[in-house]
């Protein structure tokens, strides 16, 4: 819940001050696998905090990073899908995450004036 | 509220941030605040039911008045928990986060608020008890030094698994209730495993909160911890 209101703030405070009255059509995230984010979690919170605000209606458009990792002492890279953090080549288990906990917005798409446009402004 | 696959012209506009940018910079101002104070923070969490308040509150019982102590508790509603520590005679100060949206976790401009109301210059340690819930916390910086993962033997061996987010923030994690093995088909060593599974190099320790049993060795951590602090401060 915290995280959709913070996606709307972020997102209210990038629609240029000309385009107030448009649409925003869809919010475009990046969330890494290994972030505590659940993108249908998400969506239905997003969709309830996003009541009366200039985001209402938007579609949360989600880009899932893997998790990347490599090891410390062997520099082998590779892509973890089970929560298995010990490394793959030489079962170590320092380890630096390179990917994966991403919570980025990336972009917001506004729809342009001349659509079906039923705006009291 | 419906959302169509619209096909209108839309204006894609930048932004590129991070959404929790703000928490992660309200974090490292308390993280600045708490260093100046020489005050040892830790973050402790665990899903509901684990014991984690029976933990902290025996732990307080062991660690004071050696070690001064103080308690943020952060409960979505309710002063149970916090009324069941300030026995203990520690300062205790209770955050229901149903004033700030009903929140599953503690942000850090709530701790900052918290914080005020906490005599930071006699204090060594400020524990802060989380709200129950091992998803979402694992992904809010509060300013704390360490974070502690508290589990206990009547849940799933496979918690760490099943929130590898949480154990691979946390750097250490307490093992509760190990009093009830024997009524239990728990596989503690297969618990253990899928903890160091996820985070190969955390502590574990386990612990009985009612019986005492394990609590020397955590309380061996956490002193060594705030001493640390105490240290890097002077």
């Amino acid at each position: 819940m915290g995280i959709a209101l913070q996606i709307i703030e972020i997102a209210t405070a990038s629609i240029p001050p000309d385009m107030r009255a448009a649409r925003v059509e869809r919010v475009n995230l990046k969330i890494g696998k290994l972030s505590a984010v659940v993108p249908d979690s998400l969506r239905f919170c997003f969709d309830i905090v996003s009541k009366d605000t200039l985001l209402a209606g938007a579609a949360l458009a989600i880009e899932e990073t893997p998790v990347v990792a490599r090891c410390k002492e062997c520099d082998a890279r590779w892509s973890i899908t089970e929560p298995v953090f010990t490394c793959k080549a030489c079962n170590s288990g320092a380890l630096e995450i390179l990917s994966g906990r991403e919570l980025d917005i990336v972009s917001i798409e506004i729809a342009e004036e001349g659509g079906h446009e039923n705006s009291g402004e | 509220m419906k959302t169509v696959e619209s096909k209108r012209p839309t204006r894609e506009i930048k932004v590129v941030r991070r959404v929790l940018a703000v928490n992660e910079r309200m974090a490292e101002q308390n993280r600045r605040r708490f260093a100046e104070k020489g005050v040892f923070v830790i973050n402790v969490m665990s899903s509901p039911g684990s014991g984690k308040t029976t933990t902290l509150q025996k732990t307080l019982e062991r660690l004071m008045p050696g070690v001064k102590a103080a308690v943020i508790v952060g409960d979505v509603a309710t002063t149970h928990d916090a009324d069941r520590l300030a026995v203990t005679g520690a300062p205790v100060v209770q955050v229901n986060t149903d004033a700030f949206g009903g929140d599953c976790h503690l942000a850090a401009h709530v701790i900052e608020k918290a914080a005020d109301d906490i005599d930071l210059d006699a204090i060594e340690l400020l524990i802060v008890e989380n709200v129950g819930n091992l998803v979402c916390p694992a992904e809010f910086d509060i300013g704390e030094d360490a974070r502690v993962v508290v589990l206990s033997v009547t849940e799933g061996e496979d918690k760490p698994v099943k929130y590898p987010t949480m154990f691979r923030t946390c750097d250490a994690a307490i093992l509760n209730k190990i009093d009830l093995l024997p009524h239990l088909d728990y596989d503690k060593d297969q618990a253990v495993a899928y903890i160091r599974q996820v985070n190969p190099a955390m502590p574990v320790f386990e612990i009985s909160a009612r019986t005492g049993a394990g609590m020397d060795a955590w309380i061996g951590w956490l002193k060594g911890k705030v001493s640390s602090k105490l240290k890097a401060q002077s």
